[in-house]
């Protein structure tokens, strides 16, 4: 597969690896963020880790868009699946995501009618060849994904459909990190940029990292080499006591992102003034809705929500670990009580949940790749 | 290095995945038939809890009987595709090769079938035709005859138009016990042919995701298949059909069974381009992907190269492989080799990513 | 959720402009081009999808230049296993 093979090249690795360890400095530690979990899923999914010296640490951050949603807002989705004649639609992501009284996929065992989908634009299908039922989609994701609710709303407007509307979970990616540099838990060495979001809002966003913060960013793609690339690119950054927004996946991303992408979004979407996010509590501005002009197309003004805060299980710790604070195993159920067979928390039904990540993936013992190792002590 | 702490984590949790399975849900969801982890907890809580004797408990593909001094392998397996008719093949072709297969995969001879059907009223009489016509077509290949059989029809809205039972004997003549129990260290395991093309044929063949590929189910009789390496090898520990699920499925009963380890080397795993494609674009992995013409073998070590040369020698075998093999531990934690150089484990199924496959 | 991948254009739709026929590894795959609007992608560019739209279009030079630098480090790290294995033979 063009564009992807190339960059999963075990061959270059060694390469890189070693060029990494070269520049640890003795004795000292070096904490890297990887904020979007579709990075977290690479990583252990292709065993990335194994190719890092003991020195480098992996943060694991917030940028699930799945696992920051409170389990109020999925009991919002749950009560509107649940009106007469609703057809919800969801990514797959959230189909097993529990809420207070069970998920998705629970809820369809119980009668509500909630598919998969893989595009918004399904949703329009679907509400045009069922004209006597209401069809909500459930639009979850960061920027990356916004665009796609906007231009389907946009789609359904000029089609004039009446029976279609979007219940509104899109979060944005800035605030999500500066929470994490304010919080007092966390000595974060450098950020490893989040790729897609980028193709829409471009790399200027994140220059107050580097310029407030002293942190270099490097903003990276999804293939193995793209993350071990970026990982070299911060080393080198540290190592010469720069700190500068780069960006490594500039085959993709633009440095100014997605002009287009960033209209549509404005034109149907607004921040919400404050917004709750699972373990960061909540974050002011940090989330979209609907424009009033269109209303016709807000699920949560069409139908009304419950809208009540429901705390996490005592015993879930996805706060943290969606800060970076633990790592998935350090967290006290993780992998006894809490397994994504039955997951309590998000961390550990999202794919790209750190949680998740480490237990489908990475529980194991870490064997570092021989060669890696050897040129990294020589 | 793994810390001491970490490690203790990984112990614990290994502790808590042996425990005895419990079905938590008070109903039955789509995940318990995706063939992973719900479906196994539900036929370890439920059916073997209910009917538990020794004959069930192997949970094999098929029983294998003791009948009046004969050796006879006895399965069934029930048919719910949809949609009915898709390239390469439809739900007659399914029914068939897929009862054929647990016994082929049980060293057996497949020999004689029964045909159950649930008919929605409504159905066209036509489509049935047609799906009988395949069943007659594939038994033939197959060498099997449909030899007893049953029909119901219930209302409008129910049976999605065909489902479909099939029961099937089969007779074991050769002295080779089979059982992925047997698995010992050193093992090398085979698969017969690249992964993923049913199941995403399937899902293609819905028409909901506007994705055009050129690929066919690999519905087909493996009991030629079976034969041919059974005979040229002495040192096959166990055959596994791969359906629901997936080789990675598979691999993991393996684990399981023998109490050992499986690494594989994701290099090594056949998969088609189109497969690997619409994978990629849909976000899922063709290790869980359903089959229904692919086996698994395990095989003795030092046998392993004539277990490729004579799989290879067959037209359903032309692109089997070594992917993997047996080992000491970690015991039942299947791990996979990435073509990147890393290493990361392969588990069982959570969820369910393409309903209603087979 | 991040899921991108990059398909090739093969054809636009012509009664429908927003949307454009990709081949992902011999798949093929109807999607929106609409968020491209400014600089619609022609037959044989590549894209990056996510969720049946175009987010962006995969620049070539830029790729290449992004395998030189790996081939690069590739060369020069090979190279350097290389005479550290020479340099042991005495």
């Amino acid at each position: 597969m063009r564009f992807v093979d190339e960059f999963r090249d075990a061959g270059k690795a060694h390469a890189l690896a070693a060029k990494i360890a070269a520049l640890c400095e003795p004795g000292r530690q070096y904490k890297l963020m990887e904020v979007c979990g579709g990075h977290t899923h690479t990583i252990y999914k292709h065993g990335l880790e194994d190719y890092l010296p003991e020195q480098v640490t992996l943060v694991h951050g917030p940028g699930c868009p799945v696992c920051v949603i409170p389990m109020g807002r999925v009991d919002d989705a749950m009560h509107l699946a649940a009106q007469p004649d609703v057809i919800m639609t969801s990514f797959g992501d959230m189909m097993r995501v529990p809420g207070s009284t069970g998920s998705f996929l629970d809820a369809n065992a119980a009668g509500t009618d909630i598919r998969m989908v893989y595009s918004p634009l399904d949703s329009l299908k679907i509400a045009r060849s069922n004209p006597g039922k209401r069809v909500v989609f459930m639009a979850i994701g960061f920027e990356t994904t916004a665009p796609s609710t906007a231009m389907t709303v946009l789609r359904a407007a000029a089609e004039g459909l009446t029976n279609f509307s979007v219940f509104c979970n899109h979060v944005t990616i800035i605030p999500a990190i500066k929470a994490i540099l304010d919080s007092p838990d966390l000595r974060l060495d450098g950020f490893i940029g989040p790729g897609h979001v980028s193709t829409v809002i471009g790399c200027r966003p994140y220059e107050f990292i580097a310029s407030d913060y002293g942190r270099p960013v490097v903003v990276a793609g999804f293939e193995p080499l793209d993350i071990l690339q970026s990982i070299y690119m911060l080393m080198l950054q540290l190592s010469e006591g720069r700190s500068q927004v780069e960006n490594q996946y500039a085959r993709v991303v633009p440095w100014d992102g997605n002009v287009v992408a960033l209209k549509v979004i404005g034109q149907t979407m607004e921040l919400r003034p404050y917004f709750e996010w699972r373990g960061l509590g909540f974050i002011s501005h940090s989330a979209l809705k609907m424009r009033e002009q269109f209303a016709a197309f807000d699920a949560e003004l069409l139908f009304g929500v419950p809208g009540v805060r429901v705390a996490d299980p005592k015993a879930c710790q996805c706060g943290e670990v969606l800060k970076g604070v633990l790592k998935p195993w350090e967290c006290k159920v993780f992998g006894t009580a809490c397994t994504p067979e039955t997951p309590i928390g998000t961390c550990m039904v999202s794919p790209e949940g750190a949680c998740a990540a480490y237990y489908n993936y990475g529980r194991m013992n870490r064997q570092r790749v021989p060669e890696a190792a050897q040129v990294s002590r020589s | 290095m793994t810390s001491g702490r970490e490690q203790q984590v990984l112990d614990r949790i290994d502790r808590a995945r042996r425990r005895r399975p419990r079905v938590r849900e008070e109903r039955i969801t789509m995940s318990h038939g995706a063939g992973g982890k719900a479906t196994q907890t539900l036929i370890e809580a439920i059916f073997l809890d209910a009917f538990r004797n020794p004959l069930l408990e192997p949970l094999g593909d098929s029983a294998l009987l003791q009948l009046a001094g004969a050796r006879v392998a006895l399965t069934t397996d029930s048919f719910v595709v949809s949609p009915l008719f898709f390239p390469g093949g439809n739900i007659g072709d399914l029914a068939i090769n897929g009862t054929v297969n647990d016994l082929a995969v049980a060293g057996a001879t497949p020999l004689y079938l029964s045909a159950g059907f649930i008919l929605e009223e409504g159905f066209p009489v036509a489509d049935l035709t047609r799906i009988t016509a395949s069943m007659r077509d594939a038994a033939a290949v197959a060498g099997v005859h449909i030899v007893t059989g049953d029909t119901k029809v219930v209302e409008r809205g129910k049976a999605d138009g065909c489902y479909i039972n099939t029961a099937g004997v089969g007779i074991v003549t050769r002295d080779q016990a089979l059982g992925v129990a047997q698995a010992r260290p050193g093992d090398a395991i085979l698969v017969s042919g690249p992964i993923g093309d049913h199941g995403v044929t399937i899902m293609l063949a819905r028409g909901e995701l506007d994705i055009e590929a050129d690929l066919v189910s690999d519905t087909a009789s493996l009991a030629g298949l079976a034969a041919t390496l059974l005979d040229a090898v002495p040192g096959v520990r166990a055959l596994r059909d791969a359906t629901r699920g997936g080789v990675a499925t598979i691999l993991n009963e393996i684990a399981k069974a023998a109490g050992m380890g499986v690494v594989v080397s994701e290099d090594a795993i056949p998969v088609r381009e189109e497969v690997r494609g619409a994978s990629e674009l849909l976000g899922i992995d063709p290790m869980y992907v359903a089959c229904e013409g692919r086996m698994v073998a395990v095989v003795d070590g030092s046998q392993a190269g004539d277990a490729l040369a004579a799989l290879r020698g067959h037209p359903l075998g032309e692109q089997a492989a070594v992917i993997g093999q047996v080992t000491e531990g970690p015991p039942g934690i299947v791990q996979l080799k990435t073509a990147f150089g890393g290493t990361r484990i392969v588990d069982l199924l959570v969820g369910d990513p393409l309903p209603r496959i087979c | 959720m991040c899921l991108g991948i990059p398909g090739e254009v093969i054809e636009r739709l012509t009664d429908q402009p927003d949307l454009a026929r990709v081949n992902v590894s011999g798949v093929k795959r109807v999607i929106n081009i609409g968020l491209l609007d400014d600089d619609p992608p022609e037959p044989g560019e590549w894209v990056l999808i996510h969720v049946g739209f175009a987010l962006s279009k995969i620049d070539e030079k830029e790729a290449a230049a992004a395998l030189e630098f790996l081939e690069g480090i590739g060369q020069a790290y090979a190279d350097e296993l290389q005479a550290i294995a020479e340099s042991r033979i005495e």
